[in-house]
């Protein structure tokens, strides 16, 4: 949209060149390279995408806005006197001044602090001091158009109480963009009941907003990495699982069903499994299910820049802002729903202890996205290896497989044209 | 509970006793005796990590919550045998408590503190500065903490929050 889409396609001269056709593996001067950082800037998450930016609860009144981001760019979610949501770039079309700082509020109109021009909710400029000058002297050329110079809009889509905006015009329908298949599952979740904030998280994670998303894409780990996972058969490999994409694999589920600690041939390879641990207070975990069907956890990787949360009574909204190549904020929205029980609202704030910064399975991931940047940051043409499961691109009925993170690749390098 | 007039005067033994139990508690965390840790609250206690912008809005989320003395020793379980996190030395520096109010033997506390964090390769950095909202008990002939609040200004949690805040 900004003419940086059109810069020809290559790796940059100096790096070790990326085999056309291979998704199994990923050099790693994609996780540092600041050409790579601004290409996805302008290409996925200002290109025809549905980013993610705030859930209608957050902001149910008229004049109510929230604070948001898309990609870096930080924009304004407001819901105008009509009652409409309107996302707008949270930039003074004057000098570049950003005008919000509150990440929640109510405003009659926007007004920056510098000069003082004003936006309504829709992004309209209505007003501007000193337009006409004083006494003659000074203000705008007679054919300033007001009309012209309102806040950036981006696209929005609005679907069971989620909103999505999009820089570019061109953007297909949020359904379209998603696919039947995934759309299947975002409205399991979001199936048009009312939903109530919970609360917010905030993380700087110093890696690469693609190794965030490579995570809740790569199944293979939760089996390995996380005890609590494991121990109490929250997600573990030898339960009933699947890993599906949709047709352009760019977005992804993993599906789980809670098992039993009870050790089998499968967890004697799992030096995570603990038969004997039992948690001194074992409130911490007693989900009740909520959902149709026989999944216990769904993670969906919606690209570009969110995760759909649902593990056991835990849901969230971890929506990814890329802070330069390496380190990006993990925004994160726990929710429930209007009608909950309060003991459901309990029980969804006790299972947060298994999230955020500080979660007994998250910290886990956060911990290992920093070494890794650390440790692939000095080697830009080493390559990781991704053939878990094999080297193609199709959907799995089991978790020993790093399917999806090919997939996206597969999608990312059309995209990136790389 | 702002400008709280004490209802009962606190006795200066009190007063230094309640600072006591403050720099046993920094000193617990960052000399690693983290067994110890729940030991300064009582069984049926409260603690939780709060981001202040939930604190201020109402939204109860915590980043950490413990509703009993148990669950902070689960906490404890992980730190030790669980949690895969790249090891560090947490510092606490706990400012002199506001002692808002002594009624019917709860002692309630405002007190700011910072933790500092040192990782390797790294420069010490500040990862987490707010206050304590406390209620102090007499609990088997020593003070312990009934309910702790720690609410921290620093939302934008640098990584993540390992150890006890």
């Amino acid at each position: 949209m900004d003419g940086n889409t059109a810069a020809p396609a290559a790796a940059p001269a100096a790096r070790t060149p990326w085999k056309a056709g291979d998704f199994s593996h990923v050099p790693y001067w994609i996780y540092r390279d600041q050409d790579i950082y601004a290409r996805e800037q302008a290409r996925i998450f200002a290109g025809p995408n549905w980013n993610y930016v705030a859930l209608e609860s957050e902001v149910p009144n008229p004049g109510d806005f929230k604070r948001s981001f898309v990609g870096d760019k930080p924009v304004i979610v407001t819901r105008g006197a009509d009652g409409a949501i309107n996302v707008l770039a949270n930039r003074c079309a004057h000098r570049g001044v950003q005008l919000c700082q509150e990440h929640l509020g109510n405003a009659k109109e926007f007004v920056c602090p510098y000069h003082q021009w004003t936006y309504d909710l829709q992004g309209k400029l209505i007003g501007i001091p000193f337009r006409r000058g004083h006494k003659g002297n000074g203000g705008m050329p007679g054919d300033f158009d007001l009309g012209a110079n309102g806040l950036p809009k981006l696209e929005v889509a609005v679907r069971h109480g989620v909103i999505f905006a999009s820089f570019d015009r061109a953007v297909p329908s949020f359904e379209d963009f998603l696919g039947a298949k995934m759309l299947g599952y975002f409205d399991r979740v979001f199936d048009g009941r009312p939903l109530k904030v919970l609360g917010y998280s905030r993380q700087r994670i110093p890696s690469n907003w693609k190794l965030m998303m490579e995570n809740i894409k790569d199944p293979y780990h939760a089996s390995l990495l996380h005890v609590f996972l494991v121990t109490f058969g929250l997600f573990r490999m030898d339960q009933k699982s699947a890993v599906q994409m949709d047709d352009t694999g760019r977005h992804a589920v993993l599906v789980n069903r809670k098992g039993e600690q009870a050790a089998n041939e499968a967890t004697q390879e799992m030096r995570a499994f603990k038969a004997d641990m039992k948690l001194a207070d074992p409130t911490l975990l007693q989900p009740q299910r909520e959902f149709p069907g026989d999944a216990t956890v769904v993670m969906q990787t919606l690209w570009p820049n969110l995760i759909v949360q649902q593990q056991s009574n835990t849901l969230a909204m971890r929506q990814m802002v890329p802070r330069g190549p390496e380190a990006h904020d993990l925004l994160w929205t726990f929710f429930g729903y209007a009608d909950d029980p309060p003991e459901m609202t309990e029980r969804r704030l006790r299972q947060a202890n298994l999230m955020g910064p500080a979660g007994f399975v998250s910290m886990d991931d956060s911990e290992v996205m920093m070494i890794s940047q650390q440790g692939l940051d000095p080697y830009p043409d080493a390559t990781a290896v991704i053939e878990m499961g094999g080297r193609d691109t199709v959907d799995a009925d089991h978790t020993i497989t790093e399917v999806a993170l090919r997939a996206f690749y597969a999608h990312y390098r059309q995209v990136m044209e790389i | 509970m702002d400008g709280t007039t004490p209802a009962r005067p606190i006795a200066p033994e009190l007063r230094a006793e309640i600072g006591d139990l403050y720099a046993e508690y920094a000193d617990t965390l960052d000399c690693g005796e983290y067994e110890r840790w729940p030991e300064l609250f009582t069984e049926r206690c409260f603690y939780a990590v709060i981001p202040r912008e939930n604190h201020e809005r109402g939204l109860p989320l915590a980043t950490v919550r413990c509703e009993s003395r148990a669950m902070l020793k689960d906490r404890v379980h992980a730190i030790r045998e669980t949690q895969m996190y790249v090891p560090r030395w947490f510092r606490h520096v706990i400012a002199a408590p506001r002692l808002l109010a002594h009624v019917d033997g709860v002692v309630t506390t405002r007190t700011n503190y910072a933790v500092f964090e040192t990782q390797p390769d790294q420069l010490t950095r500040v990862l987490n500065v707010g206050r304590y909202e406390d209620e102090i008990v007499r609990d088997e002939g020593r003070l312990r903490f009934r309910r702790k609040i720690c609410v921290f200004d620093s939302i934008l949690v640098p990584t993540s929050i390992v150890l006890p805040i």
